[in-house]
């Protein structure tokens, strides 16, 4: 396939990557962490909420992020005919 | 039927699958030895991978450690789980794709440099082995404490069923071996947490009963904090860790974990580019069962425990803490001399109980209890309470039945051997690929380089086996180490090697240099030079030595940048390379060359 076309699915990837790896920062290092204290004035059941991201919360969402990816890389492989198979 | 008997069944037929899968699974070639001939299922390749890395530690001690750190204890739960949102989009993928055997072979490679490759080698090499040799101690101790065998025979059984399957089946035998024993590691953990679960917050499942209430109707985790400040420790939900050091601790367990070079090479097993990132997403959903449930039962077992030990008189205390009293795990010192146990933190006088592990003098006291010939320190906390009491005592806490106990010997046994295995082919590779085929003697055969890495793994086994029988005393030191630097080198190298075409080996191999050393010396000074200033007012912007990978690889990124814009751009057929590992089309099979 001709390079422009090749350039243009990593400028993609790249973008999803930027993307994701924001939702995985703020779910951990910003909920989790950076604003654990404000987040806790919020009660999400027993769970104060700060606590609940840095506990489970974090967690689930990574697993979701990482479905999210693969869902997208490969719709994109498949537009620009770089699946295998 | 008793514990024992029970024990001795449920580990016994466990090691006869293992031992069985170990036969029908026999490597045939030096592909099925390293990758399991990239022929793994996604779905099982994630299994496969949740038992590499849910370790003895994960298994045992996990829940433990978090039930006394309370908030603090979240570095682990993020960061032991965090890494796998890096693995499946910016290593996995361009990993398969390159398609070779081992983490140094992508370094020498794409670097085309053996300097890179051997320090890559040696990184391997001495995370695998600080990393193994905790295993076959844990292999020792729970035969020891379930199975009323010395420690030492333990770890000699361990090391033949270890032995047995990894030499046989390499990577293949290892593979197979680890979906077998993730299910029954995942099943030994989830039924004690699930009673737990009912008894303590009236539902079935953990992470929903984490945040209930009690049969009071107040919220657990407010109980356990009103607990918590009554008794002087800090606040459960609060923890008391500054919070720069939280965040490069977890982030460097993150970036770590990513790094880790038996993790990466299990992407190496499965046939496609598209595998690869979806069998991630896999191993997380296994792992996060276990890690979103380690919480829970932190907080159940913590609860649980101040409830049935503060302020009661020892005489009335339940069996269990006496049965576990005996193993060490937990100990008695009667200070004020009221025959009631005193737990207390920091706040109202408390600390630890005595100086040292206990010891105990083979006599018992007034009430009972076992006696202890450690010397008493002048603060009024008079328990002593080891991490790993929380998983172990479960079942018994909980007053499951016999068998499940036996189930968690077995689990935790699982969780052990998986992860040796998975690190001691790391090793054997290392060895028999990187060092002897690719370095001393590229033209041995393929049957004498598969000879070569069967031995290694029976060398590596003995040494693994040795350390865990006289473990050095710094085992529990050595794991910031492990972590600590894959974040310093392996991380930066491979991400820079995919994401940037402009990275030459010069600067790959000073910034792994520089990340290496500024790390190992870092952790050297504070936990074997002078431990007594490893304290918050001496660390450098605040980070513990646990956290310092995270600024290792800060200094790895910069420094690679810089060396790599004053040096010669890599040749064109290495560029070339870069381009070919963004696309997945003609993926290729993982081949030696």
């Amino acid at each position: 396939m001709e390079k422009g076309k090749l350039q243009e699915y990593w400028k993609i990837n790249l973008g999803y990557l930027i993307g994701l790896l924001i939702a995985w920062f703020v779910v951990s290092y910003g909920f989790g962490i950076l604003l654990v204290e404000p987040l806790n004035a919020i009660k999400l059941g027993g769970f104060k909420l700060g606590f609940w991201f840095a506990q489970q919360g974090s967690i689930y969402i990574f697993v979701v992020l990482i479905f999210v990816y693969v869902s997208l890389m490969n719709t994109l492989d498949k537009k620009f005919d770089v699946h295998e198979d | 039927m008793d514990v024992q008997t029970w024990t001795y069944i449920i580990v016994g037929i466990t090691f006869l699958i293992y031992i069985a899968i170990a036969i029908w699974a026999k490597a045939g070639s030096t592909k099925e030895f390293y990758v399991a001939g990239a022929g793994v299922p996604p779905l099982m390749n994630g299994m496969a991978t949740a038992a590499d890395w849910m370790s003895a530690a994960s298994f045992i001690s996990m829940a433990g450690l978090i039930s006394f750190m309370g908030y603090d204890g979240s570095v682990y739960l993020m960061g032991w789980t965090g890494g796998y949102v890096l693995l499946a989009l910016l290593l996995a993928p361009y990993l398969r794709k390159f398609g070779k055997f081992t983490v140094p072979d992508f370094v020498g490679d794409r670097y085309y440099s053996n300097v890179a490759r051997t320090v890559a080698v040696i990184c391997a090499i001495f995370v695998s082995f600080t990393y193994v040799a905790g295993q076959m101690r844990g292999v020792g101790v729970v035969f020891s404490r379930f199975l009323e065998v010395d420690i030492n025979t333990g770890i000699v059984i361990g090391m033949c069923i270890v032995f047995f399957y990894a030499v046989l089946g390499g990577m293949k035998g290892i593979t197979y071996t680890q979906v077998a024993q993730y299910c029954v590691l995942i099943f030994a953990y989830m039924v004690p947490a699930i009673f737990l679960s009912m008894i303590i917050a009236g539902t079935p499942i953990p992470q929903l009963g984490m945040g209930g209430s009690g049969s009071d109707g107040v919220y657990l985790l407010d109980k356990l904090d009103n607990l918590h400040v009554e008794l002087g420790f800090a606040a459960y939900t609060n923890g008391s860790k500054p919070m720069i050091d939280v965040f490069a601790i977890t982030l460097a367990l993150m970036v770590g974990t990513a790094g880790l070079p038996h993790v990466i090479v299990r992407f190496f097993t499965v046939p496609k580019v598209r595998d690869a990132r979806i069998s991630a997403g896999w191993a997380l959903i296994f792992i996060a069962l276990l890690y979103t449930t380690a919480p829970a039962i932190a907080t159940f077992a913590r609860l649980n425990l101040i409830d049935t030990v503060s302020n009661q008189s020892y005489a009335e205390l339940p069996s269990w803490f006496k049965k576990w009293e005996k193993t060490g795990l937990l100990a008695w010192m009667d200070k004020n001399e009221d025959g009631k146990i005193q737990y207390l933190g920091k706040a109202k006088n408390g600390g630890d109980a005595f100086e040292g592990k206990p010891a105990f003098t083979k006599e018992t006291g007034e009430h009972g209890q076992q006696l202890l010939s450690n010397k008493a320190t002048d603060n009024a906390n008079e328990l002593f309470i080891d991490n790993d009491i929380m998983v172990l005592a479960n079942p018994e806490i909980g007053q499951l039945p016999n068998w499940v106990i036996a189930l968690v010997a077995a689990g935790g046994l699982a969780a052990a051997l998986s992860t040796a295995a998975g690190l001691l082919l790391v090793i054997s590779t290392s060895v028999a690929h990187d060092l002897i085929k690719k370095q001393i003697n590229p033209n041995i055969s393929e049957k004498s380089e598969l000879l070569y890495a069967r031995i290694a793994v029976a060398i590596a086994i003995v040494i693994a086996g040795y350390f865990g029988i006289n473990p050095p005393g710094f085992v529990a030191q050595v794991v910031a180490f492990a972590f600590g630097l894959a974040a310093a080198s392996f991380f930066p190298v491979i991400i820079l090697g995919i994401f940037s075409k402009r990275m030459n080996k010069e600067g790959a191999i000073s910034g792994m240099l520089a990340g290496l050393i500024f790390t190992a010396a870092y952790i050297v000074y504070f936990k074997f030079i002078s431990p007594d200033m490893n304290k918050p007012e001496f660390w450098w912007f605040g980070i513990s030595p646990e956290g310092i990978g995270t600024v290792g690889m800060l200094l790895n990124v910069a420094v690679s940048m810089a060396v790599s814009r004053i040096t010669p751009e890599p040749p064109r057929e290495i560029q070339e390379l870069v381009d070919s590992l963004r696309y997945p089309k003609g993926a290729g099979e993982a081949s030696a060359h």
